[in-house]
């Protein structure tokens, strides 16, 4: 991609055209059916002859399954069949997660239903099919199972000691994968340091509370051998191949459809055993059947994410040059590592993230992820990234007050400068092009620092404890086969776009890249819009399809607009052109000579119009006789994209929160909150505002509310909403978002993720804000959530 | 997970409802409470009576020296009725506080009470205000204290067959001071700690009849005897808050829950009372 076309060398710069679409506010077309009530979820979705699912999951953290008896339960009115494990076995294959690049990882094969053992309370055991969700679940009621309760291992400290309960004894220990990453000479640097600041950090197990739960419907259907699964997921493909492997099928026999999904946040890019199992049970059964998780099984059998517990050390010279960071990460995972993408990808990512925005000689950072008796954990929005800022920046807020530094002075020193680009990180990322500085000195344009230093000061003087904290990070997109293809699994980082002109001028594009109400149609529909010259309403978009689209990866990681927007481009750009080869020979003129403009086609140097599309399409559709005998006429380009020189497309940005502490009560109050986020090119200023706003809620939520609690037997207390807090609008600030465009150079759109990086830094700029109020006093907090019990702790006030 | 099958019947008077209550019936009202564990199945009743339709449940008025608030009284009126903001203020101030306007638009006073969750608002604002229940039953009524109503974790005097028809709230006199203060951790959350205060400042500046009542620290309302003992006909200053946050330790056996052990809700108990009070010193006091 050496000599790729400019925008400027293909007209993409002329910002004034009415049809010029990227980077403008574009209201998404799909809103008004979402709120309106008229999307297509899947539960939705109604096919003749479904049957219901429900499970019985396990009440038991570990436990040998003794016995099932399941007479009772097949005589409750509606209930039609029973499924244990032994009976999906028969269809079924089991699969294990790990993944090559991974190096020495392992997991244990996992079925849909366990044969023998449950490993986590709340884990699907038993299924029970009938006419409708009511009677099954009368049915799960009435079935009878006796459970031989094992010891559980919950403390991740201890899953590694001797004697400890080893999960899956074939294993031999319960350590999942480590990784160290090392760079120079950290214990010399260190011992010769000027200073050197420690603590012990710990993120919160959360999860991702999507507004529509996980949703299943699997069809299989014997007269043509096809499986058809409607699902709200993330990754079409990737599960098309998951459901062929495992029930013996040729990719081709299976279709996955998603219609409207209702938020994913990664919760929904992962391989459930009890759909796989909805999925086994069509297959034996002939029959579709639906599975539409309740708030319970959400909590319980969703994946968790983010149980971390860190040391993190890190040295620094008088002036406050960062020497290195040494760190060791401990990560527990539930009882198996979740299939495809596994669950040491998380405690990687952490490895791999830690002091990335900063230019540093030394580092030694080690994970190591270990098995509980709990619910597994994986990818959740900004996989590791709000972890390692949070180590990172609190180190550096630890650091500047050692030091007697302002901790904004203290970055900016340290931050890798803005010309230094191509840089190789110390744990080996590499990145195109960052914006550290610019950001920074945006945000503070943005931030009135001096105005709150003065109120904070007032207020202090009144028993009022306001902070200020910031944090700066960086945010991995558009990955490359390195993140998983290398490893052996089938997920593509390559994405496609078919474009077509029909015969009213109008246009549909359908992708590989899925939508879940963040607006990638929106997206999609924009550059198309843009690249063929048509008004946005004349475009429709296809997605979530895996039988109508071009096969693809799906969202998630953030390569919606990086990596599925630039297919778009390339096929919408070949769209446009064939158009005007087409309209070159009707009209006698070079197609070099004409443009496309708002469904018309022009003459470029005078914006005449000269036909419009609707007419083309009547001629070259209708009336094709006319044409000349070989012109080609296919009103349809297809356009595949992958990333090439990098593995990944690096963005940065940096936040800041404000908030008081009542230090009677221990409850935070969030003031106000800013970020300047770098995602490259801005497609749609609206939707990357929005998507930054609701990550940084997130991120919030996590650092402050959210918290999937567990008791020592491994008993989740946290099941419904009442006692797993989300957060809500009433106690969020005022988000303030900021841009500066690096684009990449990698693609012509020059788009980047922006999805993650609100959730990134959140976390560690409260954490900062928080410390930092409660400095006079001389308390901190270093575990998440945040709450009034831990910071009254740390008060010393009970 | 979905209700289990069960039966409705809506009842149109009091007569009709003394039919329809027989075995595995139970009353609904606003079922803002009763509907959420019907789906996570805690319970499972054969027939659901549906009182919302009983006249006899409903208005608010004054006689005979008290304020009567029907139970079918939602939580939504409750905040914006003028008998009972001139009557019972602590009662407007609680409301609030009460979950979110959804949920308060259909919430009843008598669902409230009868399901006598201990964090909730208005059990508390009952016994911090010394009202009497007005129970009935096919053929006859009784009155119990507040005080007497709420026997333990979610139970209550009631008796089977009985229901809620009104509750009387004594009338505030031209002294009383009332305030309802709580920790929770977002608005309309149930209150990880609560105090719903009541007492009598005399033009003196002293202190009679106070009621300070906690709530989410036990098994239902707690009025703070000790506490309340410890101020009693002093001036209301610095030694007498202090002086009724030592007491009120006394007072209190507060359960670890997911918020936190008791250590802390009892400290949280003592920043509200300090807080609650120092909000009846007049302005001029609390500037000095
Ligand atoms: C999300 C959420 C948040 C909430 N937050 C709060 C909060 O912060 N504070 C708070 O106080 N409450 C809160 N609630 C509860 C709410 O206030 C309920 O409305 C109230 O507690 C019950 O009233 P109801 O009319 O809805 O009763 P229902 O749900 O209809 O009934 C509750 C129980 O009382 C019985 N019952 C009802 N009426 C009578 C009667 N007249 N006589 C005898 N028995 C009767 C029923 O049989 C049932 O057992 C919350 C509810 C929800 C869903």
């Amino acid at each position: 991609m050496n000599d790729m076309p400019t925008p400027a060398s293909i007209g993409l710069s002329r910002e004034d055209l009415p049809n010029s679409y990227i980077g403008r506010s574009v209201p998404r077309p799909n809103l008004p059916k979402l709120v309106q009530g008229r999307a297509t979820y899947t539960d939705d979705v109604v096919l003749p002859r479904m049957l219901h699912a429900a499970f019985l999951r396990s009440p038991h953290a570990h436990a040998r399954i003794a016995a099932i008896r399941t007479e009772a339960a097949l005589a409750v009115p509606g209930v039609v069949r029973v499924f244990t494990g032994a009976d999906l076995a028969k269809v079924c294959d089991p699969w294990v997660a790990v993944l090559d690049h991974l190096k020495g990882m392992k997991s244990a094969p996992q079925h849909p239903l366990p044969l023998e053992r449950a490993t986590w309370q709340g884990e699907a055991v038993v299924a029970v099919l009938a006419d409708t969700r009511a009677a099954a679940e009368d049915g799960v009621a009435a079935l009878e199972v006796d459970w031989d309760p094992l010891p559980a291992q919950t403390d991740m400290e201890t899953a590694l000691d001797a004697g400890t309960v080893v999960i899956h004894p074939e294993l031999g220990d319960n350590l999942v994968f480590t990784r160290t990453a090392t760079k120079g000479d950290v214990d010399a640097a260190f011992a010769a340091a000027h200073k050197v600041v420690e603590a012990t950090f710990v993120t919160g197990r959360h999860t991702g509370v999507t507004l529509e739960p996980r949703s299943i419907i699997a069809d299989y259907n014997r007269a043509d051998g096809t499986l058809t699964v409607h699902q709200a997921t993330q990754a079409p493909h990737m599960m098309q191949t998951v459901y062929a492997k495992h029930l013996r099928m040729e990719e081709g026999q299976v279709r996955v459809i998603c219609k409207d999904v209702g938020g994913s946040f990664g919760i929904k890019v992962h391989v459930y055993p009890d759909e796989v199992a909805v999925a086994a049970v069509a297959r034996i059964l002939g029959r579709p059947v639906k599975f539409i998780a309740d708030r319970f099984e959400s909590f319980a059998s969703d994946i968790h994410a983010r149980d971390h517990r860190i040391k993190a050390r890190m040295a620094v010279e008088a002036d406050g040059t960062i020497i290195g960071f040494d760190v060791d990460d401990l990560t527990g995972i539930g009882p198996y590592s979740v299939y495809p993408r596994t669950s040491a990808m998380e405690g990687n990512q952490v490895v791999n993230l830690v002091g990335g925005p900063y230019d540093f000689a030394h580092y030694r950072c080690t994970t190591r992820v270990v098995l509980q008796n709990k619910a597994p954990t994986c990818q959740y929005r900004a996989v590791g990234h709000p972890i390692a800022t949070a180590v990172t920046e609190g180190l550096m807020e630890m650091a500047a007050r050692e030091l007697g530094m302002d901790p904004i002075e203290l970055r900016r020193r340290n931050m890798i400068r803005d010309d230094a680009y191509p840089f190789t990180s110390p744990p080996g990322m590499r990145f195109e092009g960052l914006s550290h500085h610019a950001s920074l000195d945006k945000l503070l344009e943005m931030v009135p620092v001096a105005r709150i230093r003065a109120d904070q000061e007032a207020q202090r003087k009144r028993g009022v404890y306001r902070g200020l904290g910031f944090a700066a990070f960086i945010e991995l997109t558009n990955p490359s086969p390195f993140m998983y293809g290398i490893g052996g699994a089938r997920i593509s980082a390559q994405d496609g776009c078919t474009v077509r002109m029909d015969p009213d001028g109008s246009v549909v594009a359908s992708s590989g890249v899925t939508e879940q109400g963040q607006g990638t149609e929106a997206i999609l529909a924009q550059i198309v819009a843009h690249g063929v010259g048509v008004p946005v309403e004349r475009v429709k978009i296809i997605t979530g399809d895996t039988l109508n689209t071009p096969y693809g990866g799906g969202t998630w990681a953030c390569r919606g607009a990086g990596i599925g927007g630039e297919a778009a481009l390339q096929s919408a750009l070949a769209l446009k052109a064939q158009i005007l080869e087409v309209a070159g020979a009707m009209l006698q003129a070079a197609p070099e000579s004409l443009d496309i403009v708002m469904g018309h086609i022009t003459d470029r140097a005078t914006g005449a119009e000269r036909m419009s599309l609707h007419e083309l399409g009547r001629i070259v559709y209708f009336r094709g006789d006319t044409l000349p005998r070989d012109l080609p006429r296919e009103l349809v380009q297809t356009r595949h994209f992958i990333t090439k020189e990098y593995p990944f497309a690096f963005t940065n940005g940096i936040q800041a929160c404000w908030a008081e502490v009542d230090t009677d009560t221990g409850m935070v109050k969030l003031l106000e909150h800013w970020v300047v986020e770098d995602c490259g090119r801005v497609v749609n200023p609206l939707l990357v505002d929005e998507q930054v706003r609701g990550g940084v809620v997130q991120g919030l939520g996590g650092a402050l509310y959210e918290h999937c609690v567990y008791d020592e037997r491994g008993n989740l207390l946290t099941t419904t909403m009442a006692d797993y807090l989300v957060p809500m609008s009433a106690e969020m600030p005022d988000i303030h978002v900021g841009h500066v465009e690096t684009p990449t150079k990698e693609s012509l759109l020059g788009a980047k993720g922006a999805g993650e990086a609100g959730t990134a830094g959140a976390p560690g700029a409260l954490m900062n804000a928080i410390n930092d109020a409660l400095a006079p006093l001389g308390a901190h907090v270093l575990e998440q959530p945040f709450t009034p019990a831990r910071i009254l702790a740390a008060l010393g006030r009970f | 997970m979905k209700w289990p099958a069960l039966g409705y019947l809506r009842a149109s008077s009091l007569d009709e409802l003394w039919r329809a209550l027989g075995e595995g019936a139970q009353i609904l009202a606003g079922g803002q409470t009763l509907l959420a564990t019907l789906a996570f199945r805690l319970s499972e009743p054969g027939t659901l009576v549906d009182i919302t339709r009983i006249p006899e449940l409903r208005g608010i008025s004054v006689a005979g020296g008290v304020l009567r608030v029907g139970a079918l009284t939602r939580h939504a009126e409750l905040g914006r009725d003028a008998l009972v903001a001139r009557h019972a203020p602590l009662l407007t101030q609680a409301v609030p506080h009460i979950a979110h306007p959804a949920i308060r638009n259909r919430g009843t006073i008598g669902g409230s009470l009868a399901y006598a969750d201990p964090a909730a608002e208005l059990p508390a604002c009952a016994v911090a205000l010394d009202a009497t229940l007005v129970l009935a039953r096919a053929g006859g009524e009784r009155r119990v204290k507040a005080t007497e109503f709420f026997t333990g974790l979610l139970t209550t005097a009631l008796e089977p067959g009985e229901i809620i028809a009104a509750v009387e709230f004594p009338l505030a006199g031209p002294s009383q001071r009332t305030v309802i203060l709580e920790v929770a951790r977002r608005s309309g959350d149930y209150a990880m700690t609560g105090l719903a205060a009541v007492l009598d400042l005399g033009a003196d500046g002293r202190i009679a009849s106070p009621r300070l009542t906690f709530f989410g620290v036990g098994e239902g309302p707690v009025l703070a005897a000790r506490a309340n003992a410890a101020l009693e006909g002093r001036a209301l200053d610095a030694t007498a808050i202090a002086a009724a946050q030592a007491a009120l330790d006394a007072d209190l056996d507060p359960p670890a829950d997911l918020h936190g052990p008791p250590a802390m809700k009892r400290h949280l108990c003592r920043v509200l009372l300090g807080r609650a009070l120092q909000s009846f010193t007049p302005a001029t006091e609390q500037a000095a």
